[in-house]
């Protein structure tokens, strides 16, 4: 009898073991195996050296996904909070306005970004004609497009997870603080922000790993004047050639993700679960 | 007792979704009192304790306190706190900066709060507990966190709803006593909310009972206990045996059949009444010694006494003996004067008071449960 379930538990999984073996398991080992051998197959560390040399673009890209970050938690958290907070009505409305964009692909959202932004697009047309602009937005191409396009491109991952935990939030704790003194601010920063912790956690998580491995935001908004390191695996991956080095750069990228998830589980306390995809 | 009225509610309206759950609420709070709100889920109480504390709003009526309208004075700005139902510990903090946090908003000098958190926790016998997790503490301690954190404000008033219907019975018991001697330690006003009829009369100086979103009387325990008003009093404060009859004439009464003399008067000559006879006061006598005879259908040993089930022409009597006597067994019962209690007719009579569907296997809430959704029927009639 047991034996029987444990064989339906086993037939039942194994889809998803087969595919993870395939997708994930198999290309981490290449990724692995390419990083750490030279072109004819030896081991070598050498790939792993010359990275000192894309420095500068780690940097870069750490710096662009922590301020895409920052401004995620800055518009996503007030939002989510106000969400939680208002009629079950306008508060179905957001939601679908906050998932929608995420039914179209994020290529076509860029573009889209793209053409609405660009020297001789919608918003550069309409503020030139308003006398509000002499011409050229000339915003594309600059670093606050890449910004804006990962902040726009990623918000409802930073906005989701927050308002999931802010809606778990047991009105009683906020009751509690309003009877003990708290006003609307003062309960904001000493109970309801300490409760939704594992909801902010798992939100910069999610904004910050698609932000520091994305390319196309970077190539399209940034008009090819930054580097970042999605662009640099990209490109290594075009040529055979540079099969080690990419491989290289992106098993240092993921150690790097990894260590910055290890920090941040860090801040949630033990028991609280964090979603992490 | 204090005569100062310290809360005044006025005309207390409240419903939600449309269903009204306070229906012109009065009731006067006066300084250092312990007053408890004691009726079944659903009554209202616990929408009473939430409108005095501020968490919400009546849709008529006013709140006053120390005279002054607080209708619309946000729940941070009263002089008011509350050991919430289930407490509400915050679970990031520890029992420290649980008891802590008020004081820690009000920006009080870390020492001072040092000092007044010991004070607290010894005054809970929680010493030593500072650092301990609150989702470590057993439910008991629970309790007293949320005690000395509401207590450490020095609130005029404190709000505490069903604060012990978590706890298992013994606990409940020792919580009962503590509790009343905070209260005298500290002076400070306690508005207690419970269905439990027992906590209501052990802690109060007033007992509010209430049914179907009205007040159905207010008083000491004794009076409440000794001279229910109605039917719905009388059940739900102890066992009552609750019996259609007549009021003859003054002191002289009529029910099972039989005159009865009694202590009441006032009553119209022939008013119908509902008479209550509380178990323990019916005494067990000889068959033919008795004013009235009935066969003995159930008998229970509750340590203390028996409980007797009583078949006297077809209606069921519950008395309370220290004397067995047989199931089948035909007996006497004798009812002194002054144990017969006369109320008049109203809304709830004949609702209750007839132990024929009596069983102790129903958990108190079970019943309560069971009385409120036969009340708006009874109404509709």
């Amino acid at each position: 009898m047991k034996k029987k379930q444990s064989m339906i538990r086993a037939a039942a999984s194994s889809p998803y073991v087969v595919w993870s073996v395939l997708f994930i398991v198999a290309p981490l080992l290449f990724v692995l195996w390419f990083a750490l051998t030279d072109g004819n197959g030896s081991f070598s560390i050498e790939n792993i050296r010359g990275l000192s040399a894309y420095g500068r673009t780690f940097v870069m890209s750490i710096g662009f996904s922590l301020i895409a970050t920052a401004v995620c938690f800055l518009i996503g958290y007030p939002l989510a909070y106000a969400m939680a907070r208002t009629s079950r009505r306008i508060r179905n409305i957001l939601t679908v306005l906050i998932m929608l964009p995420m039914w179209t692909s994020l290529l076509v959202r860029t573009y889209a970004l793209m053409a609405l932004l660009d020297n001789g697009g919608i918003v550069s047309n309409t503020l030139t004609r308003m006398g509000l602009l002499n011409g050229h937005l000339n915003f594309i191409g600059t670093g606050g497009a890449v910004i804006l396009g990962m902040v726009y491109d990623f918000l409802p991952y930073m906005i989701l997870p927050i308002y999931t935990s802010m809606t778990k939030l047991d009105i009683r704790y906020v009751e509690a603080a309003a009877d003990l003194g708290c006003n609307g601010t003062q309960t904001l920063f000493r109970v309801v922000l300490p409760l939704t912790v594992p909801g902010i956690v798992s939100g910069l998580t999610m904004v910050f790993v698609p932000s520091i491995s994305t390319f196309y935001i970077s190539q399209k908004l940034g008009g090819g004047s930054f580097d970042l390191i999605g662009d640099t695996i990209e490109r290594q991956f075009q040529n055979t050639v540079t099969y080690n080095t990419g491989a290289a750069i992106s098993l240092v990228m993921m150690i790097l993700i990894l260590i910055s998830l290890g920090v941040m589980n860090h801040f949630t306390d033990q028991k609280s679960e964090v979603i992490v995809k | 007792m204090n005569k100062e009225v310290l809360i005044r509610l006025n005309g207390i309206t409240k419903s939600f979704d449309g269903e009204t759950v306070l229906d012109d609420m009065n009731l006067e709070i006066h300084d250092k009192e312990f007053i408890t709100l004691l009726g079944p889920s659903g009554c209202g109480k616990t929408t009473t304790l939430r409108i005095i504390g501020g968490f919400e709003t009546p849709d008529a009526g006013d709140v006053f306190f120390d005279g002054k309208r607080i209708n619309d004075v946000p729940p941070y700005e009263r002089q008011v706190n509350t050991v919430f139902q289930r407490y509400a510990l915050f679970p990031h903090l520890n029992v420290f900066d649980n008891i802590a946090f008020g004081l820690r908003v009000r920006k009080l000098p870390p020492e001072q709060i040092r000092e007044k958190v010991k004070e607290m926790l010894q005054l809970v016998n929680l010493r030593g507990f500072e650092r301990r997790r609150v989702n470590t503490l057993s439910g008991g301690q629970q309790q007293r966190v949320a005690i000395a954190r509401a207590l450490i404000n020095e609130p005029k008033v404190l709000l505490l709803d069903e604060p012990l219907a978590a706890l298992d019975l013994k606990l409940r018991k020792d919580m009962q006593n503590e509790l009343k001697n905070i209260q005298h330690k500290t002076g400070i006003t306690f508005i207690f909310v419970t269905h439990d009829q027992e906590e209501a009369l052990s802690m109060s100086d007033t007992v509010v009972v209430m049914a179907n979103g009205r007040i159905q009387q207010i008083g000491s325990p004794t009076d409440i206990y000794n001279e229910p008003i109605n039917a719905f009093v009388a059940d739900f404060i102890g066992e009552s045996n609750i019996l259609d009859g007549i009021m003859i004439r003054d002191r002289r009464a009529k029910f099972a059949g039989q005159e009865f003399e009694c202590v009441d008067f006032g009553f119209k000559p022939n008013e119908s009444v509902d008479v209550v006879i509380r178990p323990e006061d019916v005494d067990v006598v000889a068959p033919e010694a008795g004013q009235l005879k009935g066969l003995v259908t159930g008998v229970t040993f509750k340590g203390v006494h028996y409980e007797i089930i009583v078949d006297v022409q077809g209606f069921k009597w519950m008395i309370q003996s220290t004397d067995y006597v047989a199931e089948g067994q035909t007996i006497g019962l004798s009812i002194d004067p002054d144990a017969i209690h006369i109320m008049r007719k109203s809304e709830f009579s004949g609702m209750f008071g007839d132990y024929s569907t009596f069983s102790d296997e129903f958990d108190p809430l079970d019943l309560t449960e069971e009385k409120n959704v036969s009340l708006p029927e009874e109404r509709a009639e």
